[in-house]
């Protein structure tokens, strides 16, 4: 299949540099302390957030520090191929507790826990659609929920995947594009401030001349996602402001 | 950044999923008409480039193209899918400029055909012909919704011109251009071509907007002829096919039988295909027109068997083309002159002819005809896949209708070279500039109501008979990729050109290249080789063992994955070569300047250096990229005179003396191991210098020397598979030899054991045995005879990627190795080119040579089919090549040379020639056609029994082994390509020699050797050669030589006696043989 035409366009039209469309919306759970809706492209996540509150199981406390706990649930009908099912059914759920993990660990660098001692944080993640990319769209959910629960954090988290078709590093790949074997895919997760690399995955090949390429591309794609979160961010504030001032 | 403005989903539903895709529609993409100020260029960017930079778009369009009277204002011209399908061949004209190709033509093309699709691509590159894709399915304006009931051709066609009115207007609107612009929308369909005449859209048919370009007249002949079968009027011939659902449907109960069809060299209605009948796998025959319906050779097609009463019985023979005649009459059916019933009832009449044409001619009695084991016989029922390519040949004189220079179009038939192909109804406006021309013809379609198919001129290729045209044909026909190197590719190559140097602080310091300009490093090669892949060295370790190093052009350093030149390089696959040129796999700069190892300048290697020990057995092995400094380019043979000058010292001698030590241990070991040593003879001709033509043919002779190499050669792709199996276990390019099963040997074995000789072939080390003891002695060419004819019985050696089989079999049985591949010629292999690159992502990960496809099976597997099909193909144009100058040598000759029978059939038997090299096949007179001619002397008859031809009356007998005198004459008439169907009617016979020996490399000595080389057997003959013979002549007239036989009347009633000539006799015979041949009739005059 040719994923990307000579003309320079993508299968579902978009140039190599570009994403695909997101919309987001923060505090979309009223029962949570926080919540996101995020939607890249067909890509749709919904995250929510308990806490700081008291750890469901005892024996995980920390004394000094709040423990996370990161969730991630695929919904039944995200996705309409059966095959792409099966895929998750045979890792059994270690596939999906391997992706909460890595998850969870991207999160505990940039949540200051040690704010809140013997208490819990829950991230709770459902994909409610698949169309590739689920990993940066639960840690950009994440986030989004993470800031709207008021969890004390240094810096936004977020992601971005990238890969290599034929001789161009392309950005945020979907379901077509990531599935093809000869794609590259690489998720990264960073802190837009600092810059600083929270999350690098990476399960394929990838010549390492175009690695800095490929890391280049997928940090200006993070650099996009971070204006459209705080721009989210600033517009609920906004709103909240307006019905409490109003 | 630019964003998508605004998206919708596009649902496709599949057999059971539905897929659910996003589609953005964007502004910024241009019209690029060159000074089109509404269209932002600098916004059409193809996103990142591989070095970060953003490519600008450039105006491929020009603001002024061409005029015609029938669009008087300039157009743009926008062809629809179906022109793009099936006039491709139009569009590759170079008249043809400015045309903008949608993208919703190209997704449909796409699905209809992979290489028309390519082909189209290859246009759209170059930047000469100003094709512009235009991605109308991702542009704001001209996106179309499917509409509730609307057909996806209709929304397509609607999408067609929903672009060409967005491009009026975009144009019309911008009044800045010289002069207006109009866009033409090119289709054939009626329907379409009325939408748009609603809708104001300047639309034309192909061949009217055509009419205009009077300066290339040729380009009218070039349209298509397209036909739709609906025209019930007139009477069809053919039953319907299948459509793709029954067939597949029917495949899936096992109602029918899938395959790809072969048609007989010999007889054009023959077909088979292969396939299981009843869960054995067969040979499926498919006899006459009516069950052919309409499949041309190497279509996929889908056969229903017949009841098997109806099944054919046949004993095996040369099949002659009994249908010649026959033929010959349906043209003359196809003639529109002839009253149209009489043509109907006369081939209705016919039509078990047809299928019983395919009876031999002298037909078996009936109760033999019940004995004979039935073979399955089917009828094509439906196609699934045409595989129709362009078809060499020339026009019929006799199908001409229109005489004198008259320009007008009519009706011709075409008479492809490959025997296997129909001939073509073709119109043409140029018919008589073109009769006695090769010309290349394709076929459009093949409608039920047309006997022949319908095509269309391509291109004259020149007059039939010259040498160069000859071999333009002998290519296109061998599929072989032999235009120039392009534009593109060329700018793939270093920018310094030939004054390109190897860096110190570039190539050598910094890049992880030894250093092996200190040793002491030669090449060997065939005299006048200019394209040095490889060079040895070896010197003295200090504990007695020896360093040896193979060191390979490194030619990956220059052809880097992904570029135009490696595009093109995987594409052609390998270098061919022909008796008087050479098609280049990479181009000359490279292949014989920056890659050949010449001596005395640095160059860059890929170096395999083994510690060997006095024995040579290999101790360590690695495996690095290098620099080397090559001191001398030796021949053979001087190097053979240097190692065998005794008084030389010198350490270069010193070490290809030891090298030559070595490989002889090597050798001996492979040759215990069981590898064979096979022979196919090989010829080399001495071409005049001026004229290129033929003055001389010699056998090649084998030195040690080419055995000391091809010894080192093997050991290092022995050693490099066994390196990238290691590192890439799934995806490595490996090169097997299959076991050949052991019904192959049966036939040898017995001809070997009537004349004494045991031919085991359990294993190819007890093969290797029997062969080393089949020696005649006072006969030297017997055991060389043998060995060719074992050569025969092998599979085909062919690369495969390791993951798609077993590991047992990888097995090479020729060489008796267990593992194998291709390393040491990668200036003209491009198997050698990724196994290079397999090599370097294995031994330095961190490299650039690494890219998706090493690790990609299924791509592997695909290349390396691509790989065995060019190679296959070069080897056959190679040999048609040696036999197009084996005519050139003895047109004006006659010449009487010793032979060999190697084979016996029915109807004749087959000799070889070894002092040319060439085979014949001579056949025997029957009762039948020496009748006319009146001398029972020539009657041979088939004595199953024992296996020979027999004539009853002198007593000869002709039998496998037996040496005969053979004439061998080209008839010089011949030449003339007009004499093809007189061919046809004088003699119905043409021969058919089952498969060819002579090759020739060029004197490039393959690194693996003669002994990997086994691709000569079981293969299909050339398919240029059969019409050669049938045009040219059958060169080969028997001769006589049967003294002895006669004098022994009574031998010839001996089950086996060992051979018509006592070994004695055979030298003495060379003597008499003119006076023989003056003496005696000749068995069969043949005269073509």
């Amino acid at each position: 299949m040719e994923l990307l035409s000579p003309e320079g366009l993508r299968i579902d039209g978009r140039r190599a540099n570009e994403l695909r469309r997101i919309t987001c919306k923060p505090s979309v759970l009223k029962n949570a302390d926080g919540s996101a809706y995020f939607e890249q492209g067909n890509t749709k996540v919904l995250a929510a957030v308990y806490g700081p509150r008291q750890p469901q199981l005892k024996s995980q406390t920390a004394h000094d520090r709040a423990v996370i706990r990161v969730e991630f649930n695929v919904a039944p009908f995200s996705s309409s191929e059966r095959k792409k099912r099966s895929r998750f059914e045979k890792y059994g759920n270690l596939r999906i507790l391997e992706i909460a993990t890595s998850i969870k660990q991207t999160f505990e660098p940039v949540i200051i826990s040690t704010v809140y001692p013997r208490s819990e944080i829950a991230i709770y993640l459902h994909l409610l659609q698949d169309d590739g990319g689920n990993i940066q769209t639960c840690i950009n959910a994440a986030t989004l929920a993470l800031i709207d629960a008021g969890i004390a954090m240094t810096d936004y988290v977020c992601a971005c995947s990238a890969g290599y078709i034929d001789e161009t590093p392309v950005l945020d790949l979907n379901h077509i594009e990531e599935s093809s074997y000869e794609t590259p895919d690489l998720t990264m997760a960073v802190m837009p401030r600092s810059e600083k690399i929270l999350l690098l995955q990476m399960e394929s090949r990838l010549q390492i001349g175009r690695l800095e390429d490929t890391l280049a591309l997928a940090k200006a794609g993070c650099g996009q996602i971070h204006e459209l979160m705080d721009k989210a961010v600033r517009d609920n504030t906004l709103d909240l402001v307006h019905k409490y001032t109003n | 950044m630019l964003r998508s403005k605004a998206f919708m989903k596009k649902t496709r539903k599949g057999n059971v999923v539905r897929v659910v895709k996003e589609h953005y529609l964007r502004d910024d993409i241009v019209c690029s008409v060159e000074g089109c100020q509404r269209c932002d260029f600098n916004a059409d960017t193809t996103g990142l480039s591989a070095n970060n930079k953003f490519v600008v778009h450039h105006p491929v369009l020009s603001n002024s193209p061409r005029q015609t009277e029938q669009f008087p204002v300039p157009a743009l011209i926008v062809p629809d899918t179906n022109v793009l399908v099936n006039q491709i061949d139009i569009l590759e004209h170079s008249a043809i400029k400015n045309v903008i190709i949608l993208q919703t033509c190209l997704d449909e093309l796409k699905h209809l055909s992979m290489p028309t699709y390519h082909r189209l691509r290859t246009v759209v590159g170059d930047p000469d012909r100003r094709f512009y894709v235009f991605s109308n399915e991702h542009h704001r304006e001209t996106y179309v919704e499917r509409l509730k009931d609307e057909s996806p051709n209709d929304r397509n066609d609607r999408a067609i011109r929903r672009a060409v009115q967005w491009y009026k207007q975009h144009l019309g609107s911008a009044s800045r251009f010289p002069t207006p612009i109009e866009v033409v929308m090119l289709t054939d369909d009626a329907d379409n071509r009325r939408r748009a005449d609603q809708d104001h859209i300047a639309n034309s048919s192909v061949a009217r907007y055509l009419q205009d370009f009077v300066d290339y007249p040729e380009l009218l002949d070039m349209v298509a002829q397209v036909t739709i079968d609906n025209n019930a009027d007139r009477k069809t011939q053919y039953p319907e096919h299948l459509t793709k659902l029954q067939c597949q449907a029917g495949l899936k109960t096992q109602k029918y039988i899938q395959g790809t069809l072969n048609i007989s060299h010999h007889n054009f209605l023959e077909g088979s295909i292969h396939g299981a009948v009843d869960g054995e796998d067969r040979t499926i025959a498919i006899q006459g027109r009516a069950h052919l319906n309409r499949a041309v050779h190497g279509d996929v097609v889908v056969v229903e068997l017949l009841p098997k009463d109806e099944w054919q019985r046949t004993p095996t023979e040369i099949r002659m083309d009994t249908t010649a005649d026959d033929d010959d009459e349906e043209e003359d059916d196809d003639d529109e002159n002839h009253n149209k019933n009489k043509a109907n009832s006369h081939s209705t009449a016919k039509k078990p002819k047809s299928t019983g044409a395919a009876q031999p001619a002298s037909a078996p009695e009936a109760s033999e005809l019940a004995a004979m084991p039935a073979q399955p016989t089917g009828k094509v029922v439906g196609i699934l896949r045409r595989n129709w390519r362009p078809y060499c040949g020339h026009l019929d004189p006799k199908s001409l209708r229109i005489h004198g220079q008259s320009s007008a179009a009519q009706g011709v038939l075409f008479l492809p070279m490959d025997s296997r192909v129909p001939k073509i109804k073709v119109r043409t406006r140029q018919a008589h500039q073109l009769m006695g021309q090769r010309v290349v013809v394709n076929i459009d379609s093949w409608p039920r109501d047309s006997r022949l198919p319908l095509g269309h001129f391509v291109k004259a290729l020149g007059s039939a008979g010259d040498r160069s045209t000859e071999t333009e044909v002998l290519l296109m026909e061998h599929d072989v990729p032999y235009q120039e190197f392009s534009k593109q590719v060329l700018a793939d190559l270093p920018t310094e050109g030939d004054s390109w140097v190897v860096l110190e602080d570039q190539h050598v310091l910094n890049s992880g290249r030894q250093d092996f300009r200190n040793l002491n490093v030669c090449s060997i090669d065939p005299p006048g080789c200019t394209d040095i892949d490889d060079a040895l060295h070896c010197h003295p370790l200090p504990n007695g063992n020896f360093s040896v190093g193979v060191h390979i052009a490194d030619v990956t350093h220059f052809l880097k994955p992904n570029t135009a030149m490696d595009r093109e390089a995987a594409n052609r696959c390998t270098t061919v070569y022909l008796v008087d040129r050479r098609i280049d796999m990479l181009p000359p700069l490279l292949g014989t300047n920056l890659c050949s190892l010449h001596s005395n300048v640095d160059r860059l290697a890929f170096s395999c250096v083994w510690e060997l020990d006095s024995e040579a057995n290999i101790v360590d092995v690695t495996f690095t990229k290098s620099v080397i400094r090559s001191r001398h380019s030796f021949t053979y043979d001087e190097a053979q005179a240097r190692i065998d000058d005794k008084t030389l010292t010198d350490s270069i001698t010193v070490g290809v003396r030891q090298l030559n030590q070595l490989a002889k241990k090597l050798r001996a070991r492979r040759m215990h191991n069981g590898a064979l040593t096979l022979a196919s003879p090989e010829v080399r001709f001495s071409l005049e210098n001026d004229s290129q033509d033929p003055v001389d043919v010699e056998m090649k002779a084998l030195k040690e020397t080419n055995a000391l190499v091809e010894e080192f050669m093997l050991l290092a792709n022995i050693s490099v598979a066994k390196r990238i199996y290691e590192a890439f276990p799934e995806t490595s390019m490996l090169r097997r030899h299959p076991t050949p099963p052991p019904s192959n040997f049966e036939g040898l074995a017995r001809q070997l054991a009537a004349n004494g000789f045991e031919l085991r072939f359990d294993s190819s080390l007890e093969l290797s045995r029997s062969l080393d003891n089949a020696d005649k002695s006072g006969d030297p060419y017997f055991n060389q005879l043998v060995r060719i004819m074992t050569t025969r019985c092998m599979m085909q050696a062919v690369y495969f990627s390791s993951g798609t089989l077993a590991e047992p079999e990888f097995h090479h049985y020729g060489l008796a190795s267990p593992i194998y591949t291709h390393f040491t010629s990668p200036i003209r292999r491009f198997a050698d080119v990724l196994v290079h690159r397999l090599l370097d992502a294995a031994i330095s990960p961190a490299t650039t040579a690494y890219n998706p496809m090493l690790t990609d099976k299924n791509k592997m597997q695909e290349q390396a089919d691509t790989l065995n099909y060019r190679n296959r193909m070069a080897q056959q144009a190679a040999r048609s090549s040696v036999e197009l100058y084996t005519h050139l040598f003895f047109r004006h000759k006659v010449v009487v040379e010793d032979a060999h029978v190697f084979r016996v059939l029915k109807n004749g038997f087959s000799v070889l020639v070894p002092r040319y090299g060439i085979e014949g096949f001579i056949y025997a007179s029957t009762k039948a056609s020496a009748g006319k001619s009146g001398d029972r002397k020539e009657i041979l008859v088939y004595d199953a029994t024992r296996d020979a031809l027999v004539n009853e009356d002198t007593g000869i007998v002709i039998k496998v082994f037996d040496k005969v005198k053979v004439q061998i004459a080209v008839d010089k008439e011949t030449w003339d390509p007009h004499s093809h169907s007189f061919v046809k009617q004088q003699v119905p016979k043409p021969a058919g020699p089952k498969s060819l020996a002579t090759t020739t490399d060029n004197g490039k000595s393959d690194g693996a050797g003669s002994t990997d080389n086994l691709d000569l057997k079981n293969e299909e003959p050339p398919t240029l050669r059969e019409k050669m013979q049938m045009q040219l002549v059958e060169p080969f007239i028997p001769g006589l030589s049967f003294a002895e036989t006669t004098a022994e009347p009574e031998s010839a009633a001996l089950p086996s006696p060992p051979s018509l000539e006592a070994p004695g006799k055979a030298g003495s015979q060379g003597a008499s043989a003119s006076s023989a041949s003056g003496d005696h009739p000749q068995v069969k005059k043949r005269k073509l």
